[in-house]
């Protein structure tokens, strides 16, 4: 096997968290290479399907509508969370947050005010111009700029590590093994969605028919390998924050274009085209993430959002057109559903409609009675032809299970104490701090702010670098 | 049930004002690009994409870059969002399909040859009418002094030809927007709103939506760069300023009684001297970044036309500049019927080639205004 030059900084990973780790590193002076499995098309993982990052700031920006501090970001946390966080890097990674609005623009990421459809986040998040993609090309060009070398279809195959310490990793690029020797290594590499046989240890068969939302690339293959060599693991190993998108989109990569989200505008059946629950529960976002889940648990994986014609125009158009017929029969037909069947249960849940005022923006008074279950919000009746189907299936976004580290990024070994020079950043963490649930932008934020306290933290143990110091300190 | 991936996910369709409405469906499910520029936020406004609305769109375009290289579906996803790409093809089409009289559109297809042929047609007829009218020897005869020009061409015969091709590019110009208003959706009455026009003019002055929302506009990579948009200026404004110069001359001849040539000093001179450096560094500089353009969001077959128009100015220009440094000279007969031949041909293909760009574009940028809530 033939043997690269020594690096101080061996970054895995080229999304978000992965290029801050490099830029910091960089800048502290520490020589710094990327390996990123993707081409440079798709570089930048799942951080290409994002679109904004959750920071606290005091007061409005430019393009922030209005102050949102320490304190509230924490609660939403806790909200989202459940309480199931780690306070100490919870309350750091928000406490950095506000820094990371600055230091990233300085990195050349631009940011635009939110405009119509993303409002109700206009005063808690930061939209980068552009989207994911074109925060990923400000900041691959300012690591291009700063000296930091990058390597694409370059995978991290595998680590050499003893007793927590990281000597050299084996990039695979072209069919050939190279060894790579580092003084440190920072895993910013994401999770292992798009792994199906990982995600069958939790799921089961039924994964098969999972969608993966962004990235092919996230195997978990780096984590398997730290978890091989000792390292504390954190956050359950069988969950994944799913959301119902569009059946027909691709099996990866279909982004943010194949969500769904008009559940509250008509009912949702199974494959025996039978209601299974109740489709006004909550607002957005909190039942995006539900009905994923929900779906996941119906036979065959799918299930169909039925409306009619006056909602068609009412949520933000999707990629594919719905499925349409002029009969609630002849739909069943279309999505090869017994006619029978979805007739009776459209009828019948028109027959439980009682009268209210429709308003989707809140918690309204149109609800069902009789029903099992009911709709106990924004119930409206499904009469007017054309009728609409929108089938869905699981859409993966990102796992739980991830290494556990501390206040410095560092991976903690399974006995506790903190790995000489392994660091990770981003999906490879998240689940620190994320321990469940999600809100809005904030996987992007621990992103930004694990990777540039990773990428510092590594380059200090270059010697001779300013603020270096022992790995025994 | 039937999974069989339809219409907005499949690949390229053949026709472009399909594969726009195709895009424009994807892109409206998506709005990452609604900071980049003026056509997101106009294509958020609809949820339909008849073919005026479409048009209105290309025109809106201004071929930033910006959204291939911000789009995470760009080929080779194969969503194979390329919207710079589509959207020069719908706006190339779109100049033929409102062009007046339709008769002449065809002089849309072939564009580059179209209008070289016309130019040195138009040239030669210079050359041979200043030959024609007088013996060979007065085009190779050194005339100096007020009137110099006109010893080779009246200047009532020289006003007459070019007030007649110019009052008809206007004539053609105007029937073609038109065409182009009316179907983008606009009744003809809703045309006068100087609001709307005000801040059309200060857009498409600034060029504000050639900039992918603050960075740039994208040539060869994914950096972006200001340099398009300068060269712009310097083509835009150097062209302006030569009407300027020639609009005075005109004034002075008929209102003063001066006539040409007029001292490197004279108000029309100079006008025309920094217009003329303006439409040679301009055109040169947008050749240039024209040829390092990726190609993969341009229409390579579109470029004929693009070129062309280039090269037009810049030979308006370069054959201006020439015949005043040379006009003491045996060679201010030739050039002069060459700048001549030049400026009638531009004139003449005016509304059938590129110049038409920036009308519709105004255009396109005054019902943009009319539409959205004002800044």
């Amino acid at each position: 096997m033939s043997r690269e030059q020594d690096f101080d900084v061996l970054i895995a990973g080229g999304g978000n968290a992965g290029l801050c780790a490099a830029v910091a590193a960089r800048r502290e002076g520490a020589s710094v290479l990327v390996l990123e499995a993707a081409s440079k098309f798709y570089r930048g993982g799942n951080t290409r399907h994002t679109r904004n990052m959750r920071c606290a700031h005091d007061t409005a920006t430019d393009t922030l509508s209005g102050p949102y501090t320490e304190e509230e970001f924490y609660d939403d946390l806790i909200r989202v969370t459940e309480g199931n966080t780690d306070e100490e890097l919870a309350r750091l990674m928000i406490s950095e947050s506000k820094e990371i609005l600055t230091w990233i623009a300085e990195q050349g990421v631009r940011f635009q005010p939110s405009l119509a459809g993303t409002l109700s986040l206009g005063r808690t998040n930061s939209f980068f111009l552009g989207g994911g993609r074109g925060m990923l090309n400000a900041l691959y060009a300012t690591a291009e700029d700063l000296g930091v070398d990058i390597r694409y279809e370059a995978e991290v195959v595998a680590v050499d590590v003893q007793d927590g310490k990281f000597s050299s990793a084996t990039c695979r690029k072209d069919g050939q093994d190279t060894a790579v020797p580092a003084r440190s290594f920072v895993a910013a590499c994401g999770g292992f969605e798009s792994n199906f046989e990982w995600l069958k240890e939790g799921w089961g068969e039924i994964a098969d028919n999972f969608l993966i939302r962004g990235t092919a690339n996230n195997k978990g293959t780096v984590l398997k390998m730290l978890m091989n060599a000792g390292v504390k693991t954190i956050g359950d190993p069988t969950q994944c924050h799913a959301v119902a998108i569009d059946a027909r989109a691709p099996k990866y990569d279909g982004g943010i274009i194949t969500r769904l989200d008009c559940v509250v505008f008509g009912i949702v059946v199974n494959r025996e085209a039978k209601r299974f629950y109740d489709e006004g529960e909550d607002i957005w976002p909190k039942r995006y993430a539900v009905w994923g889940r929900l779906v996941a648990q119906q036979p065959g994986q799918i299930a169909y959002i039925i409306f009619d014609a006056p909602s068609l125009e009412r949520f933000m158009p999707s990629l594919y057109p719905p499925i349409s017929a002029p009969t609630v029969r002849r739909l069943a037909e279309e999505l090869e559903l017994d006619p029978d069947v979805l007739d009776r249960t459209v009828s019948e849940f028109n027959a439980a409609v009682q009268p209210g005022t429709f308003d989707s923006t809140i918690l309204d008074d149109c609800r069902t009675e009789g029903l099992s279950p009911e709709k106990t919000h924004w119930a409206q009746k499904i009469e007017e032809a054309p009728f609409y189907a929108y089938p869905v299936r699981p859409g993966i976004t990102f796992t739980y299970l991830c290494a556990k580290v501390d206040r410095e990024a560092r991976i903690v070994m399974e006995n506790g104490a903190p790995s000489a020079n392994m660091f990770a950043a981003g999906e490879m963490m998240a689940g620190n701090v994320l321990g469940k649930g999600y809100a809005g932008g904030m996987g992007m934020t621990i992103g930004s702010v694990f990777g540039r306290i990773a990428g510092r933290e590594a380059a200090r143990l270059t010697p001779g670098n300013a603020g270096a110091r022992s790995a025994a300190e | 049930m039937n999974v069989v991936t339809p219409n907005p996910g499949s690949p390229v369709l053949t026709d472009p004002l399909d594969e726009a409405e195709r895009l424009m469906t994807v892109c409206n499910s998506c709005r990452y690009c609604e900071g980049l520029c003026a056509v997101f936020p106009a294509m958020e406004l609809r949820r339909d994409f008849p073919k005026g609305d479409l048009n209105y769109l290309a025109n809106l375009c201004h071929a930033c870059g910006g959204c291939y290289v911000d789009c995470q579906f760009s080929p080779p996803h194969e969503f194979e969002v390329n919207v710079p790409k589509v959207m020069a093809t719908v706006r190339a089409d779109s100049y033929a399909t409102y062009a007046w009289p339709s008769a002449l559109a065809p002089l849309f297809k072939r564009n580059g040859l179209m209008v070289s042929l016309i130019a040195a047609i138009s040239v030669t007829i210079f050359i041979l009418g200043f030959v024609g009218w007088h013996d060979p020897g007065v085009l190779w005869a050194v005339h100096t002094g007020p009137g110099a020009f006109y010893k080779l061409m009246p200047h009532n015969t020289m006003a007459l030809i070019f007030g007649i091709v110019f009052l008809y590019a206007i004539l053609a110009a105007v029937l073609s927007l038109r065409n182009f208003w009316q179907d983008i959706g606009n009744p003809i009455g809703s045309f006068a709103e100087p609001i709307s026009w005000w801040q059309a003019v200060k857009d498409a002055g600034s060029l504000r939506y050639l900039d992918g929302g603050g960075v740039g506009c994208y040539g060869e990579d994914e950096r972006p760069t200001d340099k398009r948009r300068l060269y712009h200026h310097f083509t835009f404004y150097g062209f302006l300023l030569c009407f300027a110069a020639t609009s005075v001359a005109t004034l002075y001849h008929y209102l003063l009684g001066l006539e040409a040539p007029y001292p490197w000093y004279d108000l029309p001179v100079v006008l025309g001297t920094l217009g003329g450096i303006g439409l040679i560094i301009g055109p040169i500089g947008l050749l240039a970044e024209k040829s390092k353009r990726d190609p993969a969001m341009t229409d390579q077959q579109k470029l004929g036309m693009d070129v062309a128009f280039l090269v037009m100015l810049l030979l308006t220009s370069v054959s201006g500049l020439l015949l005043l440094m040379l006009r003491e000279t045996p060679a201010m007969g030739i050039l002069l019927a060459l700048h001549l031949g030049v400026v009638f041909a531009l004139f003449f293909t005016m509304p059938y080639g590129k110049f038409m760009h920036g009308l519709y574009r105004f255009m396109a940028l005054v019902r943009y205004a009319k539409e959205m809530p004002r800044d």
